[in-house]
């Protein structure tokens, strides 16, 4: 089975900043992956050159086996690429249901309705909240309104930026228990960038470590939790 | 009491004007962040065309969605290739750039058209109005014309997605594009739309006003008057906020202020708004958490 994204040799700059050297990166396709490192490491960067938003990128970037470099991010998305950014992007003047409806602009077909009552599902705090504008919403309800909004797009990669970013730890663990539940049930594939290493490892099935731009270790999620250098620098152990 | 009946009506009938101008302005606002301030001469330009397809001989309502038209692909031209470089660059540039081209569009009118004043047809002048001459056929015509406007708007705002789209986009574009909303598409999109609801709202007014390319100049203080005083994010209460702006202009110039004094009355309500109630009557309060 074709991955569902692979990245090699992928430079990536902010005008003549450049922020990535060489990267490389597998995502097994309806698995978790996480991409680690500390902050400045890249991680945000990486996720913006998949999308091609805000950073030019060159190297290879291919979702299940074609290019996608350079490609416009609105044709990006139509091939099945939710990216819910870090501050998770959510359109504050607008309410809930029109962020969620939003989340699937970029599909033609006639269940978007029904994906919309599974989400207020997965959620239940987002439906007492459904006409409110998202911008009264706490912290960890527009996260959770974040997400819903990315798998309304029924992506076949969901790109997650810091989603535990901010939030309380009783919210973190509520937000990835369903997000555990949801990559489990569906063929859904996930990079997820996560400050939280541990947090991150334990729902993962493969990983990577970037530092000052470059990618150190990159491997099965296991491998990552046995090496010296993450347990050190990263989980405390 | 007959006189301020009349200053009444005079007051509703510029007022419903007003706030089909200030429906293009809260259109625009809503569709692309920014208030435009070359609408007005935009309206002026697309009304001049609807009175060359007229000149052709064309039946009213053709020569009207003519106009219509080659206003709504114009402001989709003009976003594309005079707003769209300003889009990322700080608010006064794009500012320059209205001012700019409302200075162009007026002179090009005046260029193309002369500076004389001509006639304009309406074609409500077989409706009968109110109270014999208090409210005339004409204004009944506008206020159908603008609530017909309005409602489909704030409809397509709410309901439609790309409607849906065009405020994301305005707004936040770069998590728009992320939700594979094509921004710059979709802005062009909204000023075409603008320009449409403005080139309505100068071809309405120009029976009363007499069409001349400085038609819209003092009209559109007094429609962005309305927009800030109803909400400039509320198009229902921008729209209400164009009559009210007609009835407050012309009971004022009767009785306080003079008429000489009446743009003034326009500026001393818009800075009074943005110092006291700066989300308007209507306005909804945009809540933004840090």
């Amino acid at each position: 089975m074709k991955p569902a994204l692979q990245i090699s040799d992928l430079d990536a700059a902010y005008g003549s900043v450049q922020v990535l050297r060489k990267a490389y990166l597998t995502v097994p396709a309806g698995k978790v992956t996480s991409l680690l490192g500390a902050n400045g490491a890249g991680k945000t960067t990486m996720l913006r050159a998949i999308s091609n938003v805000l950073v030019k990128a060159s190297g290879r970037i291919e979702l299940e086996g074609e290019s996608i470099l350079g490609m416009p991010t609105d044709r990006i998305v139509k091939r099945g690429v939710a990216h819910v950014p870090d501050g998770r992007g959510t359109l504050a003047h607008m309410t809930v249901r029109e962020n969620l409806r939003l989340g699937a602009y970029a599909r033609r077909d006639r269940e978007i309705d029904a994906d919309m009552e599974r989400m207020l599902g997965y959620f239940p705090r987002l439906k007492e909240r459904f006409h409110q504008q998202a911008g009264t919403l706490s912290g960890g309800e527009q996260q959770m309104l974040a997400i819903s909004r990315a798998l309304m797009l029924r992506p076949r990669l969901l790109i997650l930026d810091e989603p535990s970013f901010g939030l309380a730890p009783k919210v973190v663990r509520e937000i990835f228990d369903i997000l555990g539940a949801i990559t489990t049930e569906s063929s859904i594939s996930v990079l997820l960038v996560e400050q939280n290493a541990s947090l991150a490892l334990a729902l993962s099935d493969r990983a990577c470590l970037l530092e000052m731009g470059e990618v150190v270790i990159e491997g099965p999620a296991q491998e990552l939790r046995d090496d010296d250098r993450v347990r050190r620098a990263y989980l405390g152990t | 009491m007959e006189e301020l009946l009349h200053q009444l009506s005079a007051g509703f009938s510029s007022g419903c004007i007003y706030a089909c101008l200030a429906l293009s302005l809260v259109l625009i606002y809503q569709a692309t962040g920014h208030v435009n301030f070359a609408q007005g001469e935009m309206a002026t330009f697309a009304t001049y065309v609807a009175s060359v397809l007229l000149g052709l001989g064309l039946p009213y309502w053709v020569a009207f969605a003519g106009a219509v038209a080659v206003a709504f692909a114009g402001g989709m031209l003009v976003q594309v290739v005079l707003v769209r470089p300003v889009q990322k660059a700080p608010v006064l540039s794009a500012v320059a750039v209205y001012i700019g081209l409302l200075v162009i569009f007026n002179s090009v009118a005046g260029w193309i058209w002369g500076f004389m004043s001509r006639d304009f047809p309406s074609p409500f002048a077989s409706w009968n109005g109110i109270g014999g001459s208090y409210i005339s056929g004409h204004s009944l015509g506008v206020l159908a014309v603008t609530l017909c406007v309005m409602t489909a708007v704030a409809l397509f705002f709410r309901l439609t997605t790309v409607g849906l789209a065009m405020r994301a986009a305005a707004v936040n574009p770069l998590s728009s594009s992320l939700l594979g909303i094509p921004v710059a598409r979709t802005l062009a999109l909204g000023w075409g739309m603008a320009a449409a609801v403005g080139a309505v709202s100068g071809i309405l007014a120009a029976p009363i006003l007499y069409l001349d390319p400085n038609m819209m100049g003092g009209l559109l203080l007094y429609g962005f008057a309305g927009a800030l005083l109803g909400g400039i994010s509320n198009p229902w209460g921008a729209a209400l906020g164009g009559v009210l702006v007609g009835l407050i202009e012309n009971l004022a110039g009767a009785y306080l202020v003079g008429t000489e004094l009446k743009l003034l009355l326009a500026l001393a309500l818009i800075v009074g708004v943005l110092l006291f109630k700066p989300h308007g009557l209507f306005g909804l309060r945009t809540v933004s958490r840090v």
